[in-house]
């Protein structure tokens, strides 16, 4: 089956600086693909790319099939892009802009009304269809700019960032949303710095410096996570850092009254030793996503 | 192209400050302009030393008032106070009417005035003298027949076109010519811009709309503002200032939507040209006001300008309809089409343009 997005070694340098080095994926329909990396990473310049706004230096990107640089026409209605900034009409109503964007995809009148009907009902915005854009709350805002995003029924979604500067009930919201439509058959390519987002993909790619230093299922990303977490729970930090000193490159990160000490697993053993001398009992701790992703940015991989 | 149309129509009701620029702003330059730049000069302030302080003297100073444009506003008892008068601006100039003027006048023999004039303001100086002279030329007219030589030749100058020589008349058309096209070069220089900075641009881009429906559709609600604002300076022309209208509306207003077009394109160019709004602003004010001013021949002839200027001066457009403005209004000849196709291919080139750099800022 033709993936909806195959992008093979996609490189752009932003004044001779690399911006993104050698992005290879392929997303299939119903897939929900996760860009996830630190600001600057070259997430958005990828994605810029994916859509035909950005001409690549180097590689290509095919959309079911098509190149997107040289039948540019032919894919536009194949894709959804919802930029990271808010980039609807703050001055114009929520119903205004459904419209325009319809309008602006050559919707006829029958298809405008059903596919409005939909997307409100989808986004659950119809109380809303009055109100201006930019007296939205961040949530609702989002939630227009997919829908706005929908109106023309894409095969691929392209977001970037869609939640950053969201309460996270909101978050919650929007991200079920996705979910129905990936359930639906769409292609989602989503952006995003937060990790408990980044679970909710089916494959994620982690992006630092413009490369891709790691990729997979997130349970696999962190379950490949190289080095070893204990947890202390009620210890005095101050004790514990004495204690610790004695092992070369131990991290030690505080969570409330839990301590996570992070730690080689050679050297697991040792430090166990030393912590139930000092009786303290220290459990194991299953690494998340959060601590593959910190690791690989630090070590430029997810090797040990 | 129609729904951008319609888009921008509404962005366009919902901010009161575009709204404003686009309505108030003419009528209030206009207003402004159409007295302020009243190249006439009235009541000027003068005062009088009257040495004599006879019925002769009298008569003299009551004469060069009655011209509306000098006013005596200050009577002296001597010399000493001209100086401090025209120190702190009371008056602008002084006329002296020494002792011994009526016994010199019953003797039939020369009775000299003197008018002393402040320099400080050149061409206020030489117009109150003028001014001065002239009255007192009325005045030995009217008072004295038959005193002293009559000049064997005498100049009228008769001025065509505008008569009675009101500012007014001359002003207003070209005003508008000046109004136009900062305020359209303004209301469009931002459209593009704004919808950079703001980021809605970038969603717009990968709809399947072509830049040229785009800027197109951006075009026409300014074109139709533009035609209410100068429908508007042309009513208040009529209206408050007088200005006649010896030619034909129809084409005066089919010159004006062609006048207002190479605006607006001017307008998107800058827009699609720059990167922010308050750059976008300043550029389209600096490359319209100024030049539209100075070099369209609407103060400053260009009979009178140096021959780069002169070069300059004819590409920007303001010269171009100032012409047929005039044309129309004062001398009531509709035909220009010269002008008009002067006028005409300024828009197409400039409105080329903007679409030819908006496509390839696609890219970056």
């Amino acid at each position: 089956m033709t993936p909806v997005l195959d992008i093979r070694s996609l490189a752009r340098a932003w004044d001779g600086k690399p911006a993104l080095r050698d992005l290879s994926l392929t997303l299939q329909a119903g897939g929900m693909l996760g860009l996830i990396g630190p600001d600057g990473a070259g997430k958005t310049t990828a994605m810029r790319m994916a859509c035909g706004l950005l001409r690549p230096d180097g590689g290509e990107v095919r959309v079911l099939g098509l190149d997107v640089q040289r039948d540019g026409a032919a894919i536009r209605p194949l894709i959804g892009y919802m930029p990271q900034r808010f980039s609807l009409y703050p001055d114009l109503s929520v119903d205004e802009n459904l419209r325009f964007f319809s309008e602006l995809h050559g919707l006829s009148r029958d298809q405008r009304q059903q596919r409005r009907e939909r997307l409100l009902a989808f986004s659950r915005l119809e109380p809303f269809t009055r109100r201006r854009a930019g007296a939205l709350s961040g949530g609702m805002k989002q939630k227009l700019a997919l829908a706005c995003t929908l109106i023309h029924e894409p095969r691929l979604l392209i977001l970037d960032e869609p939640t950053t500067g969201v309460d996270p009930v909101s978050r919650q919201e929007f991200w079920d949303l996705l979910g129905d439509l990936a359930r639906g058959g769409m292609a989602l390519w989503v952006s995003t710095p937060y990790m408990d987002e980044a679970e909710r993909c089916g494959h994620i790619q982690l992006l630092h410096q413009g490369q891709v230093i790691a990729e997979g299922r997130p349970a696999e990303l962190s379950a490949s996570f190289p080095r070893r977490i204990l947890r202390l729970e009620g210890a005095d930090p101050q004790a514990v850092r004495q204690l610790v000193q004695a092992f070369a490159g131990v991290v030690l990160h505080r969570f409330g009254h839990s301590l996570h000490l992070v730690c080689d697993p050679d050297q697991e053993e040792g430090l166990r030793l030393a912590l139930r001398q000092a009786n303290l009992e220290a459990k194991p701790q299953p690494p998340t996503l959060e601590d593959a992703f910190f690791h690989a940015v630090a070590h430029g991989s997810l090797a040990a | 192209m129609l729904a951008v149309a319609a888009k921008e129509f509404l962005h366009i009701l919902r901010d009161p400050r575009t709204l404003a620029v686009a309505l108030v702003m003419p009528l209030a330059m206009v207003l402004l302009y159409g007295y302020a730049i009243d190249m006439e000069l009235r009541a000027l302030p003068i005062a009088v030393l009257d040495e004599e302080g006879g019925v002769r003297s009298r008569q003299l100073v009551e004469d060069v008032q009655s011209s509306g444009f000098i006013q005596v506003v200050e009577r002296l008892s001597s010399r000493e106070q001209i100086e401090p008068g025209f120190r702190h601006n009371r008056f602008l100039a002084a006329l002296v009417i020494p002792a011994g003027h009526a016994r010199r006048l019953g003797q039939g023999r020369e009775a000299p005035v003197q008018v002393v004039v402040d320099g400080a303001d050149g061409s206020t100086a030489a117009t109150v003298g003028a001014y001065l002279e002239q009255a007192i030329a009325l005045h030995n007219g009217r008072r004295l027949p038959g005193a002293g030589l009559k000049p064997p030749l005498r100049v009228e100058p008769r001025t065509w076109f505008n008569p009675q020589r009101v500012s007014a008349h001359f002003i207003v058309p070209g005003l508008t010519a000046v109004v136009m096209i900062m305020v359209c070069a303004l209301l469009t220089s931002i459209s593009i811009v704004r919808e950079r900075e703001t980021g809605t641009l970038e969603q717009v881009l990968t709809a399947p709309v072509q830049a040229r429906e785009l800027i197109l559709g951006k075009l026409q609600p300014y074109l139709l503002i533009g035609a209410l604002d100068t429908a508007v300076i042309f009513f208040v022309g009529r209206v408050v200032f007088q200005v006649p209208m010896n030619g034909s509306w129809l084409a005066l207003a089919g010159y004006s939507l062609l006048y207002i077009w190479v605006a607006l394109a001017m307008g998107l160019l800058i827009s699609a040209l720059v990167r922010t709004q308050q750059v976008a602003m300043m550029i389209a004010l600096v490359v319209t006001l100024l030049p539209a001013l100075l070099l369209s021949g609407f103060i400053f002839s260009h009979a009178s300008m140096p021959l780069p200027l002169q070069v300059v001066g004819h590409l920007i457009p303001a010269t171009w309809y100032l012409r047929i403005v005039r044309g129309v209004m004062l001398a009531g000849v509709n035909a220009w089409p010269r002008e008009a196709l002067v006028l005409a291919g300024m828009g197409v080139a400039i409105t080329g343009l903007a679409l030819k750099r908006f496509q390839k800022r696609l890219d970056d």
